[in-house]
């Protein structure tokens, strides 16, 4: 083991955390966006349910590392394109959210809804105001699931170009440097514990009713 | 696109130890061989956990951190220390499918109605039996999912083993990149996919069809497992 390889490529660490950082995140974020409509039309009408639901199932079983080298055929981009793995990443999230969102949604208790309606606010306003607020637990549980099976996804990218962290999985493969590889896994696996976190915290601090909640239980 | 029409249409690349036949064996046989070995360890294991329910934070734990490990670190790290062969990917399959089927057969086991098990119980059947002919039988489908969300991952993280020189139908993707074929790199993506799609379906068939019907209409689906 040649300890030495971590303190003299700090600089190469930290460019490669940030490159996968992106890689992961940004399909987060795009899933989020894109999720939202989609498994909001997933609780307006059953056949709009039964589609999403199979097509992202279908989705969900292909290997990653297939999905990534498919997709050129779909896109026209090229293969070591990082393009591939920011829409391959982004096709798990939605498959992931969108049957958190629906379920989410599903479970706002009616009388909340009616409440909603008969104090005057229009559907979409309602939506946007009442509905997808008191959704924000359950998708925010979907969003730590995304983020953190994402983080360790992106290293299989680097079989085909771009991967952050993955790439010192192949460069420490083919050089035969042990601490490269395992520097690679410490830190995807601190990332994922970072960003667990963080998203438990973030859905924390925007739901501050849910604590507000239980006080209000316990004072009765 | 016709390129990759014309790498399906040409009879080379469906015989020989490279052909389309050769490598879909050699992913199954991998997937089949990893799946046995860590059903033959989880599946006890998992079953004592859900009876005694001793130990069960462990079991979810293992599941949920499992998500984050990063397969292809796994994969090159085993090589790096164990050398080129079977024996490595092996190792990683085997750990990555441990945990699936574990969570599984705790969480069917231990989701048994405690009055089911207390009906056993009174009715004088012995520890043993009652894990056996009643708790496991009822956490068939749970079981069952836990297979299914570990042969996925078996199946994909046998296609990144390529890169350690494993065989299987992962060959032509690494294979396709270092000659630049892509042609041939989506191909056994495809390939891949349909084996994926095609061995879940399987599974969700024998889901359905080796659980007792009296458990038919209870039944939330059990959280789907992280995309590998």
């Amino acid at each position: 083991m040649i300890w030495g390889w971590i303190p003299r490529n700090v600089e190469l660490i930290v460019d490669r955390t940030i490159e996968h950082l992106w890689l992961a995140l940004l399909p987060v974020l795009l899933g989020l966006v894109i999720s939202v409509p989609l498994g909001w039309l997933a609780t307006r009408t059953a056949l709009a349910r039964t589609v999403l639901v199979t097509v992202t199932g279908l989705l969900y079983t292909v290997p990653s590392l297939a999905l990534i080298v498919m997709l050129p055929l779909v896109l026209g981009t090229q293969i070591l394109d990082p393009l591939n793995v920011v829409v391959a990443l982004t096709i798990y999230t939605v498959a992931l959210l969108v049957r958190s969102v629906a379920d989410a949604l599903d479970a706002v208790p009616p009388v909340v809804v009616a409440a909603a309606t008969a104090m005057g606010y229009p559907p979409w306003r309602r939506f946007l105001a009442v509905e997808l607020p008191l959704a924000v637990p359950v998708i925010v549980a979907g969003l730590r699931v995304a983020a953190v099976s994402n983080t360790s996804l992106v290293t299989v990218g680097a079989l085909v170009g771009l991967g952050g962290l993955g790439q010192l999985f192949t460069e420490g493969f083919q050089r035969d440097i042990p601490s490269e590889i395992l520097t690679g896994i410490v830190v995807v696996l601190l990332l994922a514990l970072v960003l667990d976190a963080l998203l438990l915290a973030l859905g924390r601090a925007v739901t501050p009713w849910t604590r507000a909640g239980a006080d209000a239980g316990r004072a009765r | 696109m016709t390129a990759l029409l014309d790498w399906f249409a040409d009879p080379a690349n469906w015989t020989g130890g490279d052909g389309v036949p050769a490598r879909l064996v050699e992913h199954v046989y991998y997937t089949l061989l990893a799946i046995v070995l860590a059903g033959i360890v989880a599946v006890p294991v998992g079953a004592a956990v859900g009876h005694t329910g001793r130990g069960g934070f462990l079991v979810v734990g293992a599941a949920n951190s499992l998500r984050a490990l990063p397969t292809l670190g796994l994969l090159v790290l085993l090589a790096n220390a164990v050398g080129i062969g079977l024996l490595p990917p092996l190792i990683a399959l085997v750990v990555l499918a441990v945990p699936p089927i574990l969570a599984g057969t705790y969480a069917g086991v231990q989701a048994v109605d405690r009055a089911v098990v207390d009906a056993a119980r009174g009715m004088g059947m012995s520890e043993r039996e009652i894990l056996l002919q009643v708790e496991l039988p009822n956490a068939l489908p749970l079981v069952i999912g836990g297979l299914r969300s570990a042969t996925l991952q078996v199946i994909s993280t046998a296609t990144i083993a390529a890169f350690v020189s494993l065989g299987g139908l992962g060959r032509y993707i690494i294979d396709g990149l270092s000659v630049r074929n892509y042609a041939e790199m989506a191909a056994g993506s495809i390939l891949v996919a349909l084996l994926a799609v095609a061995a879940d379906l399987a599974l969700a068939g024998l889901q359905r069809g080796l659980v007792s019907p009296g458990l038919r209409v209870r039944g939330r689906a059990p959280r789907r497992p992280a995309p590998a």
